[in-house]
């Protein structure tokens, strides 16, 4: 032990590392976590107001479709959300448990409700989409069903933190189960595909992907910033009140 | 030489204990007195390695135990006082299964001879079901009989044993102190041993 | 001393093959459910025969995964609530071992009998015989599966109010890949999902148990 630290030689160094410890400890975080929403939730709100007019209002009706497509840009941004986060879940999850900084487990925790969210009103949409699109509320589409799964393992995800009353444990167990989990989701979407593939009867196929307009696209790009910039305000704010329940602090 | 540098333990929000230091050495028995909720068996859970402490750490012969892992069980004998007995199991079974398991397999000889000195003579072979809860507990420390491992962590042992079972022990305490094993005891009893050096530590609520 | 893990691993074995023969009712419950549940089937629909042909590998196989987890997450509870959790912990094995001790006892025991009862539930489909032998195969590369993802669970649950239930919520979905190969007929790929599950599984369990006593 004749050496001392490494970092104490830069003293610039230093005062990043100190700050960055400072950071993971959530009361620390608490205030700047509450002073970051509004910077997402306010750009946030007016992406989702101009996705919503661009996509209700400018972009063309499909010569296929007609206006049923329009809740592809709910639909779309919904369900890549919804399988981002889990992965996004799961990676702040094993952080928090490896490294053991507990702002990271509770991100994992805050993500998981917004993710699970995301993943429902995907189902949800779809089946709207799918009722005049193929004629039925569901159909055991590759694609439906392994969201549906997702949407299971979201559900396990929750259910098990919520059953854990000790904090740490729960951060744990989620973290063993998120890792398990994401590493089973590409299996499951190829068992679902190979499945799907096999079952394939009176085949059901989504209309050829046409050259798409640019309004369109346009669209369906501002809605998926606006989700972005929604998952942040919502998960942070989410942090904000776990941060407060842990740590025992008085809510601002 | 077990030594014990600078322990915390916390429960949800409540510091059990803090900067608790102590080393045990060889033919020497540590006893932990304390009332309940003192965290005499979180002491002795981290004493195993079955808790992490929140902070300091347990180091055998000067490596750190959590590093040393399965050479450091092979040094040890836990008992708890949720003494592990199978019901469905007799007492025999139970005594030849978890010294097989511990890789210290015992003859059905020296089984039938460490469950008679615990006083379970005739009894090897009933369903532990059919045992009074002293009686099982008998049947967790006849495994300290042929044992040779050098630390010993009992906890709340010689609870449900009549006097006769907790002379029993005694003696198997000073038997293990004078070949030179050390034993953590916790235990509200008081230890009448007359072998090894002796200290204790009680614990506050 | 050097610790001799396939002498201990043989001990780990005989006490859980013990302790399930002792439990012989648990064993034998299980066994009912799935017949019970298999039979069920057929009384809820048309019993046409070509109609329960194509449905049996499915239905036998999503019985199978019922049956193993019934009571399932008395696999760890039980050790864990009269202290033998702890002593085995506390052996020389390290904890991935015991885990995989443990999956292989469940799997001699209750997987083995599930497997062996399921040709002739198979006759209750009319399935062919080249039908049953891929259906035996299946069960019996997955199986093991279903009971390693079963011992996730169960460690991951361990000691919380309703166990059982959560247990089977977080692992009902994992199942889906072998549950999809298995009951297709497609038993190298039941197969290929049995090698990862057991690599990785019981890390997973072992490191869900510290968790849990932590």
């Amino acid at each position: 032990m004749g050496r001392s630290g490494g970092n104490t030689d830069f003293p610039g160094m230093k005062r990043i590392m100190s700050n960055w410890y400072k950071f993971a400890s959530p009361p620390a975080l608490y205030p700047l976590v509450n002073r970051l929403i509004p910077w997402f939730a306010i750009p946030s709100a007016i992406l989702f107001a101009a996705g919503l007019y661009v996509g209700f209002f400018v972009a063309p009706t499909d010569f296929q479709q007609g206006d049923v497509y329009r809740v592809l840009f709910i639909h779309v941004p919904a369900a890549w959300m919804g399988m981002l986060l889990y992965v996004l879940m799961s990676l702040y999850a094993s952080v928090g448990w490896a490294y053991n900084i507990r702002v990271s487990s509770m991100m994992a925790s805050a993500l998981s409700i917004t993710g699970a969210l995301f993943t429902l009103i995907s189902l949800l949409t779809g089946s709207l989409w799918g009722k005049p699109t193929w004629g039925a509320w569901w159909v055991w589409d590759a694609r439906m069903t392994s969201t549906l799964i997702l949407f299971f393992l979201y559900v396990g995800f929750i259910a098990l933190q919520t059953s854990i009353d000790d904090p740490r444990r729960a951060d744990r167990a989620g973290a063993v189960i998120a890792a398990v989990g994401v590493v089973n989701v590409p299996i499951i979407y190829m068992s679902v595909g190979w499945w799907n593939t096999l079952h394939q009867g009176a085949t059901i196929r989504i209309v050829q992907e046409s050259t798409i307009a640019p309004t369109m696209l346009a669209a369906l790009l501002i809605m998926l910033a606006a989700c972005w910039l929604y998952s942040v305000a919502v998960v942070l704010g989410r942090l904000s009140c776990i941060i407060a329940e842990r740590e025992h602090l008085e809510i601002a | 030489m077990l030594t014990a540098t600078e322990l915390e333990c916390v429960r949800g929000n409540r510091t059990v204990f803090q900067e608790l230091s102590f080393s045990v050495r060889p033919g020497e028995c540590l006893q932990l007195t304390g009332p309940n909720g003192s965290g005499k068996t979180s002491l002795i859970r981290i004493l195993c390695g079955l808790m992490e402490p929140s902070h300091g750490t347990v180091s055998w012969k000067k490596l750190d135990i959590r590093h040393l892992a399965e050479d450091y069980r092979t040094c040890i004998t836990y008992l708890g006082h949720r003494h592990g007995i199978k019901e469905e199991l007799t007492p025999l079974e139970n005594l030849q299964i978890i010294c097989g398991l511990n890789g210290t397999e015992i003859s059905r000889n020296h089984a039938v001879r460490a469950l008679e000195y615990m006083g379970l003579a005739n009894r090897e072979t009933a369903f532990a079901r059919f045992l009074s809860e002293g009686q099982r507990r008998r049947i967790a420390l006849a495994r300290l009989v042929f044992n040779s491992s050098e630390i010993w962590l009992l906890d709340e042992v010689l609870t449900a044993l009549d006097r006769d079972g907790m002379e029993s022990v005694q003696a198997l305490i000073d038997g293990h102190l004078a070949r030179g094993g050390m034993a953590v005891v916790a235990t509200h009893h008081g230890l009448g041993l007359s072998q090894g050096r002796f200290q204790r530590i009680e614990l506050a609520a | 001393m050097k610790a001799n893990h396939a002498v201990m691993f043989r001990w780990l074995i005989r006490r859980e093959v013990l302790l399930a023969w002792r439990r012989k009712a648990d064993l034998f419950s299980a066994l009912a459910f799935y017949i019970i549940i298999v039979s069920l089937f057929p009384l809820s629909m048309d019993p046409d025969s070509r109609l329960l042909r194509s449905i049996a590998g499915g239905v036998l196989w999503v019985s199978a995964l019922l049956a193993t987890m019934l009571g399932f997450h008395r696999m760890f509870a039980n050790d864990f609530a009269d202290g033998s959790l702890d002593q085995l912990i506390l052996t020389p094995q390290p904890l991935v071992l015991t885990v995989i001790g443990k999956t292989a006892a469940q799997f001699l025991t209750i997987g083995i009998s599930l497997i062996l009862i399921s040709p002739l539930l198979g006759l209750q489909y009319g399935l062919t015989p080249n039908d049953t032998r891929q259906l035996a195969w299946s069960l019996l590369l997955g199986i093991p599966v279903l009971i390693l993802l079963n011992a996730v669970g169960a460690a991951l649950t361990l000691g919380v109010h309703g166990g059982g239930l959560i247990a089977a919520l977080i692992v009902l979905p994992l199942c889906v890949p072998s549950l999809v190969f298995g009951a297709g007929g497609n038993v190298s790929l039941v197969g290929a999902v049995l090698a990862p599950t057991l690599v990785f599984a019981p890390w997973a369990a072992a490191a869900a148990i510290r968790i849990s006593l932590g």
